[in-house]
């Protein structure tokens, strides 16, 4: 396959960046999108130049390491027709000949590292500020000592498989992150081990969610669109359900002022 | 008092105060147009209608009195809303400072993507509507205390008629999506609900502007007259 590239290449965080264009005509349908790139980079690093960065660890699309933004979509995801993360999307949904751009995912929170690399720091934090639950230490509980119903057990896993990707926030026009902060409170919240600390935990996911920069919510319902794992944006309801009652019945906590 | 302040300090509720002020807007709007239906009845029906609105609660309660209990539940309602959409609107511009070259939806609906234009025309035609309807200095031939005639007058100028159709679709297109969204926001909807309230935006939305076009449309055609 012939293919014409147009990739976002940046030195570092501090430089401005800018696009340049490849040509490769060794493309096979049966590559994924980052052999794809892989293939290219051989092709730079042979020349002497710098090979394009990209994230990725497991190549098999439950890592969440690999993103980016294809023709404007997170991970190409209305080329494969179906949810994918950029390692699973295969270069069989291309044609010969088509012009694809590449562009790292972009919002305030996560800054450039380098050309489609971004840090995404922030996501950590939210998990830090509440996406756990307390357990004094000991023996390991038995399994299956609390029950927990079929349905709330499938409706938290389902918002458990989360893989951090980053890529609701990246087609979120508001470059929100709801979707990841409402899948970690939805997930505790439909458990018997996640109601000790329900309420304080969304108000400080929230608040750490809002002070890392993310923009908020219109329901535009990308984010569920493009997320590899289908979650829904019923966990983004959950949360403002949880929410409104925390703010109804907590005192808030102190407001975060730091910098990241 | 807290418990309500509290609810400025995050996006998602500041979002809940614009859900629960655009909530007021769309009980408003859905009575308002049942209201105008009254045309359809003549000249002394439209006008009767249009005095009992004032007179509701008598003798308990002074004349116009509700009257302006709901315009300034109306007003802190629009100022609510406004205010947040302004405030919510900068904070997601600034979220992502560098654009995308290249950017696509895969499921937004135009209604969902016009949200902000639409508010904004929906707010300038009601200042619009004030100074045409009820102020009447947007009206060349107004008469205080006769509704009917200033509907009637007032909608033989063909070029306030399409301002009022323009406006009536962006508020339809507002509610299209806006009325689910309302729920989504308050976090009362779910998977089992959501094609309900999909449903119920749409058909509001639609009707509402099928409802308020008639009408502007019935004078223009001479059907009221
Ligand atoms: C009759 C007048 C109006 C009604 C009935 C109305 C109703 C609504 C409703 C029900 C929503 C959904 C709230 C939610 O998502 O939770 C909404 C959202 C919105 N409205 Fe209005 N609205 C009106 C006027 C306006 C005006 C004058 C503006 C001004 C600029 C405006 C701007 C917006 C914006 C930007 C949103 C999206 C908010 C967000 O997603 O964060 N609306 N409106
Ligand atoms: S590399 Fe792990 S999900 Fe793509």
């Amino acid at each position: 396959m012939k293919l014409t590239l147009n990739v976002w290449r940046q030195k570092g965080p501090n430089d401005s960046g800018h696009f340049e264009t490849y040509h490769t005509d060794k493309v096979l349908p049966e590559m994924s999108f980052l052999e794809m790139l892989d293939v290219v980079n051989q092709d730079l690093i042979a020349e002497g130049k710098e090979p394009i960065a990209f994230d990725h660890d497991c190549r098999e699309g439950i890592c969440g390491t690999c993103g980016m933004m294809i023709n404007g979509v997170p991970h190409g995801r209305q080329i494969a027709g179906t949810p994918t993360t950029t390692c699973q999307l295969h270069m069989r949904f291309f044609k010969d000949g088509d012009t694809i751009t590449i562009e790292p995912w972009r919002a305030k929170a996560f800054p450039v590292l380098k050309d489609l690399v971004v840090d995404r720091s922030a996501f950590d934090h939210i998990i830090q500020s509440g996406g756990y639950i307390s357990v004094p230490t000991g023996a390991a509980p038995d399994g299956n000592a609390i029950p927990v119903p079929k349905p709330k057990a499938d409706y938290a896993f389902d918002a458990a498989a989360c893989i951090g990707c980053g890529a609701c926030v990246a087609a979120c026009p508001n470059a929100s992150a709801m979707l990841f902060t409402g899948a970690k409170v939805a997930h505790l919240a439909a458990l018997p081990q996640g109601q000790a600390e329900r309420y304080d935990r969304v108000l400080r996911m929230v608040d750490t969610h809002d002070a890392e920069g993310f923009g908020g919510c219109t329901n535009f319902a990308e984010c569920e669109a493009v997320c590899p794992k289908g979650i829904s944006i019923d966990v983004i309801a959950q949360m403002n359900r949880d929410l409104f009652w925390a703010n109804l019945t907590r005192s808030q906590p102190k407001a975060k002022k730091e910098s990241h | 008092m807290a418990a309500v302040v509290s609810f400025t300090r995050t996006t998602i509720g500041k979002k809940m105060l614009m859900a629960v002020s655009g909530a007021i807007g769309y009980g408003f709007v859905i009575a308002h147009m049942a209201g105008n239906f009254h045309a359809f009845e003549g000249r002394e029906e439209f006008n009767a209608y249009a005095e009992g609105l004032r007179t509701i609660g008598q003798p308990f309660v002074p004349h116009t009195g509700l009257l302006w209990v709901v315009r300034i539940v109306l007003l802190v309602a629009v100022i609510t809303h406004v205010w947040m959409a302004i405030d919510l609107s900068r904070r997601d511009l600034a979220s992502r400072p560098v654009k995308y070259a290249k950017k696509d939806t895969v499921q937004s609906s135009f209604a969902t993507k016009t949200l902000r234009y639409g508010g904004t025309a929906i707010f300038l035609f009601l200042v619009y509507h004030l100074m045409h309807l009820t102020l009447g200095n947007a009206h060349s031939n107004f008469i205080p205390n006769d509704p009917y005639h200033n509907l009637v007058s007032g909608f033989q100028n063909p070029i306030s008629v399409a301002v009022y159709l323009v406006a009536m679709a962006a508020l339809g297109m507002h509610l299209y999506h806006g009325v689910w969204s309302m729920f989504q926001s308050l976090g009362l909807n779910s998977r089992r609900t959501d094609l309900f309230f999909r449903r119920l935006a749409q058909a509001s939305g639609i009707l509402l502007f099928i409802g308020f076009s008639i009408v502007p449309i019935s004078v223009l055609l001479g059907i009221v007259k």
